[in-house]
């Protein structure tokens, strides 16, 4: 076959419909693009709010903007850039650049990146319509209660705010699950995972780091908009809950955020310095030791939120330490580039510039982050403009101008094209000048005693000229990124042809010719080098002429490679779903459910709840590899497997991650219920009579019922895995039935038992428990009659084992579950 | 910042002497944490300098000293960091650091500060009976005052920069905060936690006074207040019952006795209304009860724009004996 006929085929089965079709687009290529366009439209806006604010503030008495409409802006503007800008836009580079940085075609569950950009976008706007009914946030982005809970604000703005991001976060954790399987199951063969790109280091982290992280906020989230509902208790302290318990949980959450928005930024600057140096960085392994370890660290430091709410100088003290102790993975970093730029040649090019200007402004919040981490300096500045300016240091420092000089660097390969120098370098300079004149006064002004979040100041403190020179520089500011704007649009048109490896740069997606195809590598390379462009001169010929894996589309499906996971050895052949309504459908059905939750129809939700389920259900019933042979040819006499053929495809990596989100959130709600319990005082846990003798034969027929469902379902998997399929459908069907009967059996106890939960958090605390667990044996329900059905249909059995395997996964965390709740809600009462 | 700092400077020398100003310290708490602050200022230039000088040594191509090795990062990434964090760990929480959250020598002034939207009520227990006062805080100088805060409705944070830092009032709690004032004065406070609509206009004044000034002070405040006695004056506290002003603020000694609003028993005596927000004035009182939706909106006072003007005068001309 020759080259263009391989192209043109490889088009067909790639290429996304023409026309209104696009919105069934799942391809990477065309999902990273709109998360990036939409994450920095959302910036534009999130920044136009913060102009105003800026106006207003510009000199004292400023009351231009009414406290309404001020304290909603201050809360959007927060909301917007953490939630709708930095976290979407930091993954769609990511969904954009790691299936072409480690020699994949695209990322394993193409239908999931696609539902998640529309949960991400129909989410932003579910949020922002609150500005059309006058109701937008106002409480502040992080939700203190009970100054958002509905005594205080009646409204339905802590509604919009609860639901839209949590629907938001939807997109966050599908993303990341996706990203963690992608870097570690579909590298191209021979890319070991020391020979992987640095930023795909970065994702697989900050993947986790969502996978850890965002539970407790999407739990909380989930339990304020309850007590807010249905008067449930977590937070109110007249009633057994806790205000600080929304602060842990928040922080829990809100610390490694920021690191979440930092470490993919801190990619994109590892790769414009090796790419601008022309050398891979100084101290691989310390960098990635670096990373990791501020993922782990980062998990321990959420209390240094927490300074003045009077928690004991001990614990204050140890997260203070642990607080500094990051200093030293950022510090590991900052010099490992530094010494890349003394090994290599740099040649200052924009991208190169604007890391400069990064490392300047980064180490500068840094070290007011060390400031800030100090107790006794902490209860000063916490609270004021003082801790603004440090984290726009970090955050805008830390993240936008990587993200440009990202931009920068690799728009030429999206766009075939070379920016201007010129107006890049006028832009680069108003960025730069405006943002340290806006923020660096900002540190003196906290000083001098201004509180954050005021919309209006009196004059004669001292602190009128410091407002007007941050005002001044935030209008600098803007013009710097519309000059950005300006010259990255302009670019698409006027800019000269770039030729292939503009940069020549090192990395894979520097093979990929312009304008990128949806498939990326006409073949796929054998990687044996960690910059292998600069080693293997032949390797983009090699690769766009077919010599490479998979030269071709010929079984007319997506293919890429799975590959094993420290060695990158190809195992299987993963095939790929292509364009579907399905992911945009199922968006639209799930914001019914939130919008019904919302303006309270829950009818609307539960027909939004069914139709996402039967969508979901639809998805997964049409499987790309149906029909399949079980085995392909791979290219090179490589003779691979199907994913749907084994026991280890994605799906089940993708599970697996899903379920560590899932069991964090679970473990936030334990931490919950153990955490009120130690803060309410003695004999007011259980609140009044015993609630552990109601109906508690019901309770243990469940146990047992639980118990046997779980292990009949064991059994039955391990009689398929060794061929027994009869074996298998019987057990399945005791399974079901058993865990019918657990579902029944519990709900009656918790109906019984927990009259009331609106009286003590107790009550409701314990009702959450059982929900949690309810819903998850529920969906073990669901997926145990899918996988039965699929047997029936020939789909799923001992010769296709992956849905099975996926199940019985599900199965035994769903059961675990179970018994975690007994344990904490009917047995720690008593062994306590 | 190596190069704003010394223009920064003698602004700072110069700027700084606000009432609100952690730079500005009147008090041991505030004075070691400004301290601190300039210490570390010092050390975090020393350090971004390095950073950028070594910075631009790489990217000038002509003459560059070899380190390009992992030796510069152990050096700057982990020594550094180690061995100057450590040091700075122990000075940072080391004894002394923070008297204002281990206590201080000397028995404590009890003062019970409770958060309201948006507003601050500030009870003196005593044997002698309790004053109770809103918006100002008299202490006397040279003793440690404790602070016990708790909050009426959401989260405050309880914060004057010139005397120390800032501890948040939490409901269902009860948090303990230990200041001293070293020279009399009067400084600003304000409410540091984002509570809602007029967090920006949640102020307070201490006055930091000699000892027996202070106890002057004290007594005057703990007594009932002293019956109106010309015309205008009882004329103006029927007016008050009449509108229902009772139902929201106490005066000590009379019928007065709502709990919504702030103490009014010698509203007179203080040098604010409305947390900071007016000077206290016969036009700032005539101006607060006809038009206070419009000088603090969203407060929780209703707006009497509608009473008539004498009678405005009668209710300024009843307040003003609130001495």
């Amino acid at each position: 076959m020759t080259a263009p006929d391989r192209r043109e085929q490889l088009l067909a089965v790639w290429g996304n419909p023409p026309g209104l079709g696009a919105l069934t687009a799942v391809n990477h290529t065309s999902i990273g693009r709109r998360f990036i366009i939409t994450g920095f439209l959302f910036f534009l806006v999130g920044g136009l709010l913060a102009m105003l604010m800026r106006g207003q503030l510009a000199w004292a008495g400023g009351q231009d903007l009414d406290f309404e409409l001020y304290n909603q802006l201050v809360t959007m503007h927060g909301t917007t850039m953490m939630f709708l800008f930095a976290v979407p836009a930091v993954e769609g580079f990511a969904v954009y650049l790691i299936p072409k940085m480690i020699g994949a075609r695209d990322l394993p569950f193409p239908r999931l990146s696609a539902y998640g950009y529309w949960c991400y976008l129909l989410g932003g706007l579910l949020l922002y319509s609150s500005f059309l009914v006058g109701q937008a946030p106002n409480g502040g982005w992080f939700m203190y209660v009970p100054l958002n809970a509905k005594e205080y604000t009646p409204g339905l703005n802590a509604d919009f705010w609860l639901l839209g991001i949590t629907f938001v976060e939807i997109s966050a954790v599908s993303a990341a699950v996706e990203i963690a399987v992608a870097v570690l199951r579909t590298r191209a063969p021979g890319m070991t995972l020391s020979r992987m790109p640095l930023f795909a280091w970065y994702m697989l982290v900050t993947a986790f780091m969502i996978i850890f992280g965002f539970p407790p906020l999407i739990l909380a989230s989930v339990l304020l908009e309850i007590e807010r509902t249905t008067g449930w208790v977590f937070f109110d302290a007249a009633a057994g809950g806790d205000p600080l318990l929304w602060q842990h949980l928040f922080w829990l959450f809100g610390h490694p955020e920021v690191y979440i928005i930092f470490l993919p930024a801190a990619g994109v600057v590892t790769m414009v310095v090796e790419a601008f140096t022309h050398r891979g960085v100084v101290g691989y392994t310390w960098v990635v030791a670096a990373v990791v370890s501020m993922g782990f660290l980062s998990f321990g430091l959420w209390v240094h939120h927490m300074y003045t709410v009077g928690l004991p100088p001990l614990s204050m003290a140890f997260f203070s330490a642990a607080s500094m102790a990051v200093a030293i993975p950022s510090g590991i970093q900052v010099f490992a580039w530094l010494a890349t730029l003394f090994a290599g040649r740099p040649r200052l090019r924009l991208p190169l510039i604007y890391v400069l200007g990064f490392l300047f402004i980064f180490v500068l919040g840094g070290l007011t982050g060390v400031m800030v981490a100090l107790v006794p300096f902490d209860s000063q500045v916490h609270d004021t403009h003082f801790v603004v300016a440090h984290f726009h240091y970090v955050l805008f420092g830390g993240m936008v101008f990587p993200l440009v000089a990202g931009l920068y660097y690799w728009l030429p390969l999206e766009s075939g094209r070379r920016t201007s120098e010129a107006l890049g370098r006028l832009g680069f300079w108003a960025l730069f000048v405006g943002f340290n004149l806006t923020f660096l006064p900002m540190h003196l002004t906290g000083l001098l005693g201004m509180p954050r979040r005021v919309y209006t100041y009196p004059e004669g403190l001292g602190w009128e000229w410091l407002n007007a020179i941050s005002t001044i520089g935030s209008y600098l500011l803007a013009a710097g990124v519309a000059a950005v704007l300006v010259d990255l649009v302009v670019h698409f048109r006027g800019g000269e042809p770039r030729g292939r490896n503009l940069w020549r740069a090192g990395t894979l997606e520097w093979l990929i010719e312009a304008p990128v195809p949806p498939y990326n590598f006409v073949s796929i390379p054998k990687v044996n080098e960690r910059m292998p462009l600069w080693k293997e001169k032949q390797l983009a010929k090699q690769t766009h002429e077919g010599e490479g894996y998979l030269a071709s589309a010929q079984s007319g499906r997506r293919e890429t490679f799975g590959t094993s996971t420290s060695q990158g050895k190809p195992e299987q052949v993963v095939i790929l779903p292509a364009s579907t309504w399905i992911p945009l459908l199922a968006a639209v059905a799930t914001l019914a459910v939130f919008v019904g939750l919302l303006i309270s129809e829950y009818l609307l939700s539960l027909l939004g709840v069914g139709a996402t389920v039967a969508l979901l259900l639809w998805w997964a019933w049409r499987a790309p590899y149906d029909g399949h042979p079980l085995t392909i040819d791979a290219g090179h006499g490589l003779l691979l497997p199907h994913q749907g053929a084994t026991v280890q495809g994605p799906g089940r990596w993708g599970l697996a991650f899903t379920l560590l989100a899932d069991a964090t959130a679970f473990g936030s709600l334990v931490f919950a219920y153990l955490f009120l319990w130690t803060v309410a005082p003695a004999a007011s846990w259980p609140p009044g009579e015993s609630l552990f003798t109601a109906s508690l034969w019901a309770a243990l027929t469940g146990f047992a019922a639980l118990l046997g469902a779980t292990g009949v379902a064991e059994w039955g998997y391990r009689g398929l895995r060794r061929g027994l399929a009869r074996r298998f459908r019987i057990a399945n069907d005791v399974a079901l039935a058993l865990i019918l009967l657990f579902i029944t059996l519990q709900g009656y106890w918790v109906v019984e038992a927990l009259p009331n939960a609106s009286e003590h958090a107790y009550f409701s605390v314990v009702k959450a428990i059982w929900s949690f667990a309810l819903v998850h044996a529920a969906i073990a329900l669901l997926l145990g009659a899918f996988v039965a059905a699929r047997v029936l249909k020939g789909n799923c059995g001992p010769e296709r084992p992956l849905e099975a395997a996926v199940a019985r996964d599900f199965w035994l965390f769903s059961g675990g579950l179970g018994m975690l709740a007994y344990v904490t809600t009917l047995g720690a009462p008593f062994l306590l | 910042m190596k190069r704003r700092v010394p223009a920064l400077l003698p602004l700072l020398a110069t700027g700084c002497g606000g009432v609100q100003s952690t730079l500005e310290p009147h008090g041991p708490g505030a004075e070691s944490i400004a301290v601190m602050w300039w210490v570390m200022l010092v050390g975090s230039a020393i350090v971004l300098g390095l950073v950028m000088v070594l910075a631009w040594m790489g990217v000038d191509r002509r003459r560059r000293p070899a380190l390009g090795t992992t030796h510069l990062i152990a050096a700057g990434g982990l020594l550094l960091p180690a061995v100057t964090l450590t040091v700075l760990l122990f000075y940072g929480l080391g004894p002394g650091a923070a008297p204002h959250l281990s206590g201080q020598d000397g028995e404590p002034l009890r003062v019970e500060v409770i958060g309201h939207r948006w507003f601050w009520e500030v009870r003196y227990p005593g044997a002698n009976g309790l004053a109770v006062t809103a918006n100002e805080i008299h202490i006397p100088v040279g003793r440690p005052v404790e602070f016990q805060l708790h909050t009426a409705d959401v989260i405050h944070s309880f914060w004057v920069p010139n005397l120390g830092g800032k501890m948040d009032m939490i409901p269902g709690r009860t948090n303990r905060l230990i200041l001293r004032a070293d020279r009399p004065g009067r400084y600003r406070g304000q409410c540091a936690e984002f509570c809602g609509a007029q967090h920006a206009r949640m102020a307070f004044w201490v006055v930091a006074q000699p000892q027996e000034e202070f106890a002057r002070w004290l007594a005057l405040q703990r007594t009932p207040a002293r019956p109106a006695e010309d015309a205008a004056a009882r004329r103006g506290w029927n007016r008050f019952v009449e509108l229902g002003c009772i139902e929201c603020h106490t005066i000590r000694g009379t019928q007065a006795d709502g709990r919504i609003g702030p103490d009014l028993t010698h509203v007179a005596s203080r040098s604010h209304i409305a947390a900071g927000t007016l000077p206290t004035s016969r036009e700032s009182f005539a101006r607060w009860i006809t038009d206070n939706q419009r000088v603090k909106p969203g407060n929780r006072m209703e707006d009497f724009s509608h009473i008539p003007p004498e009678v405005v005068r009668e209710l300024v001309a009843f307040l003003v004996t609130l001495q």
